[in-house]
């Protein structure tokens, strides 16, 4: 089977500096993939290159996804924003009607049935504003349940999650893995990667390890991403690391 | 009695009557504008561009005399090359937008006044300042009146894709959208407002009518759409109530109605039903669930 990604010597770069640095990789297809590291090692940064957002890319980055699907941090999003839960879960459907086109019955019948999903029926026209921490990350879960896309890119889901909604979450994530969808989500509680994910992907601005979650999040591996997220520095020359394909 | 307080003035006078329709249609148009410049948090770098408008206008001023198409042609192209300048200077350095818009609204600002003061005269100079919305011509009125049709017809259009990029612009970018787009055509319907109200409230006000009655909705309504709903009669209401009261009081117009736009700003702050002083204060008593 096909690969959901394969990367082949990536590098993205915020002013030059490299955030993720020469790494080849493959994140296999219709499996849950956890992205560890620690603070700085380019985690998110990694997601936003598989979606083609991040502003330098390097290398080769090979997608056999269909649909993609996001969830960004939640400081992206701007949460005194006047709109309703409704309305919010609503706009996983945008690939079916864009800005333009009229939103069909199915799709609010989808909308419905997504926020009854993620817990949250009787919300429907609370604004936003309203919710917590742990209840706008539901909002958000119901908006990739209607974008029904193959592969579901996660940036921190359970950052500041109260547990209930994290095992509530943790279901809808399985069952996608049971529907064979691709979920890639970057996380820091490595008990939580090692109950859930079994496979992962260590970063620390380059690969330090990747494949089986218990072989990856070895004692040795994780001393290793440490020592390297601390080699910083602000007055690097140019990497001369040969670059074997260029974009 | 009642008549002649309310609608007298408008009966007898044809530039009351004028002066009514263009707040009507400034109101309608320029409401929602502002609305969207809020959500946006682009109230301060909406102010800068309606001043940016002054040097265009004056140059047009300074070829034309003083003829409203080409004063308003002149602040139209300077309001929207101050916009994609500021965008760009933001972008290609990292000043923070807000700075950049700063720093054009002063240089803008001493420009146009003096570019007026080449020719004009000091009444020139107070009338592209402060508008003079009883002296609104039947020129003035199409150019209203088109404005607000263009205005609204355009926000229709690119509604949803505009409230997106303002809610949750990764998300549009994650689904392959350019937002910029919208924003900058977003920017434009703004610009087109800030030149329609310049003739009525001047470049120093051009403001008034869409921001007050924004911010005083924002304390009502839960909803972008709803919130349109509620400033567009508010700020006409204001226009009305400024109209009269300048009529009957001998006052100038332009600050009589934005101060009345800013008496509904301060009743919405002290009554709204929503992150209001009233709302702050009643949430002492909570509800059983």
């Amino acid at each position: 089977m096909n690969p959901a990604f394969r990367l082949v010597d990536v590098t993205v770069s915020y002013d030059r500096h490299p955030a993720v640095h020469h790494v080849s990789v493959d994140i296999p297809a219709e499996e849950m993939t956890a992205i560890v590291g620690p603070n700085g090692a380019g985690k998110s940064t990694l997601l936003k290159a598989l979606l083609g957002l991040a502003p330098r890319i390097e290398g080769r980055i090979e997608c056999h996804a269909q649909r993609i699907a996001y969830l960004p941090q939640q400081a992206e999003i701007d949460r005194s924003f006047p709109i309703s839960v409704f309305d919010t879960v609503l706009l996983g459907g945008w690939t079916r009607f864009g800005g333009f086109d009229a939103v069909t019955k199915t799709d609010l019948n989808d909308a419905w049935r997504a926020i009854e999903a993620v817990g949250l029926a009787g919300f429907e026209q609370r604004p936003i504003d309203t919710l917590s921490v742990g209840q706008f990350q539901r909002v958000l879960f119901a908006r990739l349940l209607l974008q029904d896309a193959d592969l579901v890119l996660l940036d921190e889901p359970f950052a500041a999650v109260d547990a209930k909604t994290v095992a509530d979450l943790m279901v809808v994530i399985r069952r996608w893995r049971a529907e064979k969808r691709t979920v890639v989500a970057v996380l820091h509680d490595f008990d939580q990667v090692r109950r859930e994910f079994p496979n992962s992907l260590l970063l620390a601005r380059e690969l330090v390890a990747s494949g089986p979650t218990e072989r990856v999040l070895s004692a040795e591996n994780l001393l290793r991403a440490r020592a390297m997220a601390e080699a910083w520095d602000e007055h690097a020359g140019a990497c001369d690391m040969p670059m074997r394909l260029s974009a | 009695m009642l008549y002649d307080l309310l609608i007298g003035p408008f009966a007898d006078f044809g530039f009351m009557r004028r002066a009514l329709v263009a707040s009507l249609a400034l109101s309608m148009g320029g409401a929602s504008i502002g609305v969207f410049l809020i959500l946006r948090r682009m109230t301060l770098m909406g102010d800068a561009l309606a001043h940016a408008l002054l040097p265009g206008a004056a140059l047009g001023f300074l070829l034309g005399g003083l003829s409203l198409p080409a004063m308003s042609l002149g602040g139209f192209l300077a309001g929207i090359a101050t916009a994609l300048a500021s965008g760009a200077i933001a972008r290609f350095t990292s000043m923070r937008e807000d700075a950049s818009f700063g720093a054009a609204y002063l240089t803008s600002l001493a420009l146009g006044v003096m570019i007026v003061s080449f020719r004009g005269s000091a009444i020139d100079l107070m009338n592209i300042l402060f508008g003079a919305i009883l002296a609104v011509d039947n020129t003035a009125l199409i150019l209203v009146a088109a404005t607000t049709t263009v205005t609204l017809a355009g926000l229709a259009a690119i509604y949803r894709p505009l409230v997106v990029e303002c809610f949750n612009p990764g998300f549009l970018a994650a689904m392959g959208v350019r937002g910029s787009r919208y924003h900058y055509l977003f920017l434009a319907l703004a610009v087109l407002n800030m030149v329609a109200s310049f003739q009525a409230l001047g470049t120093l006000m051009a403001l008034g009518l869409m921001l007050l009655p924004a911010v005083a909705a924002s304390f009502w309504a839960r909803e972008v759409w709803s919130m349109t709903a509620i400033a567009a009669p508010m700020a006409f209401l204001s226009a009305t109530i400024g109209l009269l009261v300048s009529f009957h009081a001998g006052l100038p117009s332009g600050p009589v109605i934005v101060l009345i736009a800013s008496l509904f700003f301060l009743g919405s702050l002290l009554l709204g039903s929503r992150a209001s002083v009233r709302a702050r204060l009643s949430q002492r008593v909570h509800l059983r669930a």
